[in-house]
């Protein structure tokens, strides 16, 4: 890597002069890489951001060998799929992958996010950033809904039918806009059509363009860390903030490490489970669509299902479309909802503690609770923990306020 | 010793399957009451597996399709030469390559039974191998019924028992049993055997595991595959673990 | 060497290591993507040899047919076709057949078949892939004694398939792997094992 380094960080002309006259690549690669400094301080909680980058790249490379064999119409795209899984060389690795990955980059994002909770890292000057990845993280539901109908299976089929007839609910418009989402009067080939082109193109751009712009946004104002201190404050004769350390090779190499384990607990799962016991891949969706008949149990993928638990917690249409909507947007207000003066959960005091641990536990019962039958204790219990949910949000301005926080040290210390 | 230790390394897969499965418990959506047995089948037994394709062949195929699967791709995993396809296996086929097609057309079979006989290729991934297993073993007799049988584990199936000459005929026991808010339900009790069949009931059992084992093999035939090749991979990244992480300590060493 | 060089060793051997396991890596995923390019076994199912049978061939006619979505002439040659022999061996690239792609050794002979009378070609000039048409008539005076001729850019075939100098094609009309199954039935796609 040190000669990488050399070659790159000092074009003595030749062919990198040739180039940097024409194209910034020394320039970007110093402002982006070898000279953009991140905390040495960062724990287990950043290694998420680069996870997400690497789910994507394999969401993508998986894709478009999906998409040479798969047919988006109804009469053929469940048999394209186990035309896939038996016909095509090595075409079962790549749709676990595929299918893997989806669970996967729910699992790394949510982690991603619950580390912005803990660290503040929405807060001064990072809103905006905030900001593009919740818009990453909507995106990103719409592109797994889409390709959730491709293998055209049942619960492709009826979770679909669920989740679009949520649009009718909107008055006046509602029924108009379900059929401009469908373009029939029913789920059928021409829906499936249209979400094969949202989840191959339109997406996936939105979702790449988005991301770029996260990355830009991150790198102007700089990395937040564990201890929410902003490390530009402190620089040294050089230039170079003392707490920092190079993204590469510090972070690279770092990063390395948690990619490698992050493929080991993939490949475990890609190889030895890809169903995980009918969570990433539903059994019901092994028999094609039947537009006769719902499955006995409808839930939507386990990644869905936090929001799901709230809308069916809810015993009105129009209401539990309101509050689903509502559970999956509030988040995006969190830099203005937090009123705490410092950033990181290691200077707050016991309230916001208290509060974020009992937000875990109400997101994970949600999501627990939403792939329950929707009866007896389970919805008083789904209603309970909705109320806990919107609460954190809606209660934060308050008890962030009255909190009692710790001093922020000037530079950024090494826990455990 | 060599031995032993060949038998440890065929565990391998078994133990990531475990480890990768330690959160996720089985969700089957299927019907059919909660308490199925379990089909015990054993995918890495190639003779039962031959057996049942065979039974799949002599009393399925009749009337189920398994429209993905190909006998080639049977052959090759099953240890089947071409010869012992064509011999034993294709009996609606010419070609290995061919894709197993029922020998009864799928329009007939939906005006003789009402319903077309499903597709089998995927049934054991869409139902689960034990929801197989105990709906071939449940057969009783109903008079009611237009095929004079009826299923405990699917009430009012259309299918007929089609391996009755092997596991004979049986009746199915109910008593009503009062629930805590005083209703009154039917509740299964049990089988009682009253024609003798040509297999004992063990060796139905038997039977009936091979056909499943086989039915578990053809939804998802690459199976046995990919858990093999899982271990070199995770061996392949555990090595790499190990360079990676030296390399960053090496690089980390001068950071305070 | 003191303890900066031995760590600036270090570092770089593990560098390299990691590197290497790295490329190598991506090279082994890359495999299976790559194969998943090939003709699936639908692709090789659709490609099983077919059965031409030619018991209603008179001499002098030709039949297309399909194998592998290739086309492929099966053309029986009457008396006079094979007897003539109008153009002298130096008008050919490879009179003799001897480029081995472009037949199996049973029919690299002198009327490239297995039987003198029967031939099959692949219909696809061995210049860019377009169908040649056929052309028996005999015209001494052009020069033409019957044969094949591209209409993309013009390379000319004799009756056995074999290209004329000249013309931009570079080899002679390919011969597919075939066998007499009876006298009257020709396998295309395969020259082996059973029917």
């Amino acid at each position: 890597m040190s000669r990488i380094e050399a070659e790159v960080g000092t074009p003595k002309g030749g062919f990198m002069k040739w180039i940097d006259d024409r194209f910034p690549f020394t320039e970007t690669m110093r402002y982006h890489v070898t000279e953009y400094y991140a905390s040495k301080n960062f724990n287990i909680w950043y290694v998420f951001g680069v996870l997400a980058m690497v789910v994507l790249v394999i969401q993508l490379v998986t894709g478009i060998f999906l998409t040479m064999n798969y047919k988006p119409s109804a009469a053929e795209a469940f048999a394209s799929v186990e035309y896939i899984m038996r016909d095509v060389e090595w075409g079962w690795l790549i749709r676990y992958m595929h299918s893997t990955g989806a669970s996967f980059f729910f699992i790394v994002v949510y982690l991603h996010m619950f580390r912005a909770m803990l660290y503040g890292s929405y807060k001064k000057p990072r809103e905006l950033i905030w900001i593009i990845g919740m818009l990453i993280f909507l995106v990103l539901m719409a592109e797994a809904f889409a390709g959730y109908l491709l293998p055209w299976g049942q619960m492709s089929y009826w979770g679909a039918q669920v989740i679009i007839s949520l649009f009718g609910a909107i008055p006046w418009v509602g029924d108009a806009l379900v059929e401009i989402i469908r373009g029939d009067y029913s789920i059928s080939d021409i829906t499936l059509n249209r979400f094969f082109a949202l989840h191959v193109i339109a997406l996936p751009l939105a979702l790449v363009g988005l991301v770029f712009v996260h990355i830009v946004a991150l790198h102007e104002v700089g990395s937040n860390n564990p201890d929410g201190v902003e490390i530009k404050n402190n620089k040294g004769a050089d230039g170079v903030p003392l707490d920092g350390v190079a993204f590469h090779p510090y972070h690279t190499s770092k990063d390395l490490v948690a990619i490698i384990v992050f493929l080991m607990i993939f490949s475990a799962v890609v190889f030895f489970a890809p169903e995980m016991g009918g969570y990433f891949l539903e059994h019901a969706n092994f028999e094609p669509a039947n537009l006769t008949a719902t499955p006995e149990h409808i839930a939507p993928v386990w990644y869905f299902t936090p929001f799901y638990a709230i809308l069916r917690a809810v015993p009105d249409k129009l209401w539990g479309f309101i509050l689903f909507g509502m559970s999956v947007i509030l988040p995006l207000f969190l830099p203005w909802l937090d009123k705490a003066r410092v950033k990181s959960i290691r200077y707050r005091g016991w309230i916001y503690k208290s509060a974020l641990s009992i937000f875990v536990i109400t997101f994970l019962s949600l999501g627990w609770l939403g792939v329950q039958p929707a009866e007896g204790i389970y919805v008083m219990a789904a209603r309970i923990f909705s109320v806990l949910y919107f609460a954190f949000f809606l209660l934060m301005p308050y008890y962030t306020t009255i909190d009692k926080t710790k001093p922020v040290p000037d530079r950024v210390v090494y826990h455990d | 010793m060599i031995k032993v230790y060949l038998r440890k390394m065929r565990k391998i897969p078994d133990l990531c399957a475990v480890a990768a499965l330690f959160l996720a418990t089985p969700v089957f959506a299927a019907g059919g009451g909660a308490d199925l047995e379990s089909s015990g089948i054993d995918p890495d037994n190639i003779n039962s597996l031959q057996r049942g394709a065979a039974n799949f062949m002599n009393y399925c195929s009749g009337c189920h399709s398994a429209q993905y699967v190909r006998y080639n791709t049977i052959g090759k995993d099953l240890d089947l030469s071409d010869e012992q396809l064509v011999d034993n296996l294709m009996f609606n086929a010419e070609k290995t390559f061919e894709t197993i097609q029922a020998a009864m057309p799928a329009v007939d079979a939906a005006r003789w039974y009402g319903k077309a006989p499903p597709d089998l290729s995927l049934m054991a991934r869409s139902k689960g191998s034990d929801y197989i297993y105990n709906f071939l073993k449940s057969f009783y007799v109903s008079a009611g019924s237009p095929t004079g049988v009826d299923n405990a584990v699917l009430e009012g199936t259309s299918m007929p028992h089609v391996l009755w000459e092997l596991q004979g005929y049986q009746v199915a026991h109910y008593v009503d049993q009062t629930n805590d808010d005083g209703s009154v339900s039917r509740a299964f009790e049990g089988f009682e055997q009253i024609i003798p069949g040509s297999l004992d009931s063990e060796d139905y059992d038997d039977f009936v595991r091979d056909t499943v084992n086989f039915l578990a093999y053809i939804a998802e035939p690459i199976r046995s595959d990919r858990r093999k090749l899982g271990v070199w991979v995770l061996m392949f990244l555990i090595f790499f673990y190990v360079i990676a992480r030296m390399l960053k300590k090496q690089i980390w060493k001068d950071v305070k | 060497m003191n303890e900066d060089d031995l760590d600036r060793n270090r570092r770089h051997f593990l560098t390299v290591a990691t590197a290497v396991t790295g490329v190598a890596g991506a090279g082994l995923v890359a495999i299976p993507f790559i194969s998943s390019l090939k003709p699936s076994a639908r692709a090789q199912a659709l490609g099983a040899p077919v059965e031409v049978p030619i018991g209603s061939l008179q001499g002098g006619e030709m039949i297309r047919v399909l194998w592998r979505g290739k086309l492929v002439f099966v053309l029986r040659r009457t008396e006079e076709m094979l007897a003539q022999d109008p153009l002298s061996a130096d008008e050919f690239k490879d009179p003799n057949s001897e480029v081995l792609d472009q037949q199996p050794d049973y029919a690299a002979n002198a009327t490239r078949s297995v039987r003198p009378e029967y031939l099959v070609v692949e219909g696809s000039c061995t210049h860019l892939g377009c169908a040649p048409i056929e052309d028996f008539e005999v015209r001494p005076a052009e020069g033409w004694g019957g044969g094949f001729f591209c209409p993309c850019h013009g390379s000319k075939f004799d009756l056995a398939g074999r290209v004329y100098k000249g013309v931009p094609a570079p080899t002679n009309l390919r011969v597919p792997p075939h066998r007499f199954v009876r006298d009257d039935l020709i396998l295309i796609g395969q020259d082996t094992g059973a029917a």
